[in-house]
């Protein structure tokens, strides 16, 4: 268990043309699943391989437990990582992929055969020892992953896009795995994806990367209630958040508070919606639509859940409202949140 | 409209495969039979008419002890140029697949010795170990291993047996080894970078990560480069021809050469094509072996 920090953290490739991490910085707490998300591109995985040890960052420090690693070799820094296709060697067995890590570090075989076997109880993947990545499925593999990560007792697991490879399906039972899996042996986890779904669902804190900067950290509740900035706004939520252009700032709310006026009370800001398409997704009905009455007239979206039963027709339009209190502002000219 | 040519698959299967049939049958078919009817006749360069003689070429060729010092020869030139090929290979294709200022102009060098015709490349090497004014012997001279002048100034590297027999395999090597080379980086290159950074992270060394995880995973090309350098190193004929002439006293005679000096030099057609004959066998299970590895690396 470790403490993993960054600071003033600089990336740049093509000398000087692409600036991939610009001035990071970010610290985990003891113990703690943080997640980096972000879309493609805006350096997360970058940062997580400056970590790792696997790239050298242009400038900047990398810290493990108050310790400066940025120069040692990933070897060095007590690290794990799973990455994206795994990289299992495919040329050995399960076990041989799970102890190649001791035999660098040259434990003797008693104790790498009780790890070995330690960590494959602890994964439930006993019985695949003698097989070959080739002959196992992802989520296997990705179990084989994580034992081999987890045999060197390291101070931090990094992780890759993890799940990526795996089918839809698997995905969500592959997910509760990993979340079960870490909080059974409680080490510090640093998970990079691009699945918003993924981030909400593992972190114990979400950092939201765009343009290798970090544009707010903090638990999944609070980046989606109290998003920082329109960028993390739209880029977390699905729909994401209705933003309606207001003069000198934007109104934001979610596409689950614009609901009919008659089913709310309490201090409500009023709106005009005309409706002009629906979709039906899983109970849930989604409104396209153009609202009216705050600002300039905007396509929104609306959500909503299958316990509102009001009759909703393409073509009309209708009393939509949003409670005050869920009414997020954003500066339209820099993107950041406003008070209202 | 009219079904063109074009349009017809089973005609234009075979006038896409005829060029390469006619090659196999003319190059390859007909020459075999050739060799074969040759190896059991009394055919000579003065006398062309065919006679049946059954084995008797063979008795002949087994009899003569120049076969089997050829044979040897052959043998231990191939192996001990087929281990050097790959080892330097692989080293050179380390070189070949790094990243550095210049790559462009080293690549270019590394390449260089297998794009040389090999007459001109074992002619240029023949002047380098020319027994009087050898550039090597003048280097040694100037470190102060060899004697200014007089008696031993000179190594005559293909005066002597064993020098001879180094001399040969040393340049079948620097022949070889570029080709080795760019198969193996073919290889290289096809390994996932995750491997090896995997492979960083789990704490192995660069020993360690070459040889438990690069190693292994290019086995299958390491075969092939390794085979391709034994079969044209088995097969050649003209580094020993231009450098030795199978000399001296036969200490670099291999089964190539003797079958050129025997049957086209010596004019003893039926024996020469007996002792190529003897070529066959080895070169086919070379070629099943390449095969083998080629599959091999198609499952993976």
């Amino acid at each position: 268990m470790a403490i993993v920090e960054v600071a003033g953290l600089v990336k740049e490739f093509d000398s000087g043309k692409v600036r991939a991490i610009d001035s990071v910085d970010l610290a985990t707490k003891e113990g703690e699943y943080l997640v980096l998300l972000g879309p493609s591109g805006c350096g997360k995985t970058t940062l997580l391989r400056t970590i790792a040890g696997l790239e050298q960052p242009t400038s900047g420090q990398v810290l493990i437990n108050d310790t400066v690693v940025t120069h040692l070799p990933p070897r060095a820094r007590q690290i794990a990582m799973v990455f994206q296709s795994y990289a299992l060697y495919p040329h050995k067995t399960v076990l041989g992929n799970i102890v190649f890590p001791l035999r660098a570090a040259r434990v003797n075989p008693q104790e790498r055969q009780r790890k070995a076997e330690w960590a494959a109880g602890l994964l439930g993947i006993e019985h695949l020892l003698a097989r070959k990545p080739r002959q196992l499925s992802g989520g296997e593999r990705q179990r084989v992953a994580l034992a081999r990560a987890l045999v060197r007792d390291p101070q931090v697991f990094l992780l890759d896009e993890p799940l990526s490879n795996l089918d839809a399906k698997l995905r969500a039972s592959a997910r509760d795995e990993l979340k079960r899996f870490q909080q059974e042996v409680g080490t510090t986890t640093i998970y990079v994806t691009h699945d918003q779904v993924e981030a909400m669902g593992l972190g114990d804190r979400i950092a939201v990367f765009s343009q290798g900067k970090v544009r707010q950290i903090g638990p999944p509740t609070e980046v989606y209630d109290d998003p920082a900035d329109t960028f993390v706004a739209t880029f977390i939520g699905s729909p994401p958040m209705n933003l309606v252009p207001d003069g000198e700032k934007l109104v934001g709310f979610r596409p689950e508070h614009l609901l009919p006026a008659t089913v709310l009370n309490g201090d409500a800001m009023r709106i005009e919606l005309a409706v002009q398409r629906l979709e039906y997704l899983s109970g849930d009905r989604h409104l396209y639509g153009t609202a009216t009455g705050i600002g300039e007239p905007t396509r929104v979206i609306s959500r909503l859940p299958a316990t509102v039963t009001e009759p909703v027709e393409p073509g009309q339009t209708y009393d939509f409202a949003v409670n005050r209190d869920k009414v997020r502002y954003f500066d339209a000219a820099s993107g950041l949140r406003t008070t209202s | 409209m009219k079904a063109k040519i074009a349009d017809r698959d089973g005609a234009l299967a075979w006038i896409f495969l005829m060029p390469s049939v006619v090659y196999i049958l003319a190059l390859v078919a007909v020459p075999f039979i050739l060799a074969v009817g040759l190896a059991v006749s009394d055919v000579t360069a003065g006398d062309p008419s065919f006679n049946f003689v059954g084995g008797k070429n063979f008795e002949a060729a087994f009899s003569d002890p120049v076969f089997w010092r050829s044979l040897g020869n052959t043998f231990l030139f191939t192996s001990v140029s087929m281990v050097l090929i790959v080892i330097l290979g692989k080293v050179v294709a380390n070189i070949l697949i790094a990243d550095f200022k210049g790559k462009w102009f080293v690549r270019f060098l590394v390449l260089l010795p297998w794009t040389t015709p090999v007459t001109l490349g074992a002619i240029s090497w023949l002047w380098l170990l020319d027994s009087i004014y050898s550039p090597i012997d003048w280097v040694l001279r100037q470190l102060g291993f060899l004697a200014p002048q007089g008696n031993g100034s000179n190594m005559y590297w293909l005066g002597e047996p064993g020098l001879a027999m180094l001399s040969v395999i040393a340049v079948h090597v620097w022949r070889l080894t570029p080709l080795a080379a760019v198969i193996m980086m073919a290889g290289l290159v096809a390994i996932p970078k995750d491997m090896d950074e995997a492979a960083r992270i789990d704490g192995a060394g660069w020993w360690r990560r070459m040889f438990e995880v690069t190693i292994p995973m290019t086995l299958p090309v390491i075969a092939v480069a390794a085979l391709f350098g034994a079969i044209f190193t088995f097969t050649d004929m003209a580094v020993v021809d231009v450098l030795t002439n199978g000399g001296p006293n036969n200490a670099t005679q291999v089964l190539t050469s003797w079958a050129f000096f025997r049957g086209i030099d010596g004019g003893d057609i039926g024996q020469g094509a007996a002792v190529a004959l003897f070529l066959f066998p080895l070169l086919m299970a070379a070629a099943i072996a390449i095969l083998r590895a080629v599959r091999k690396l198609e499952v993976h």
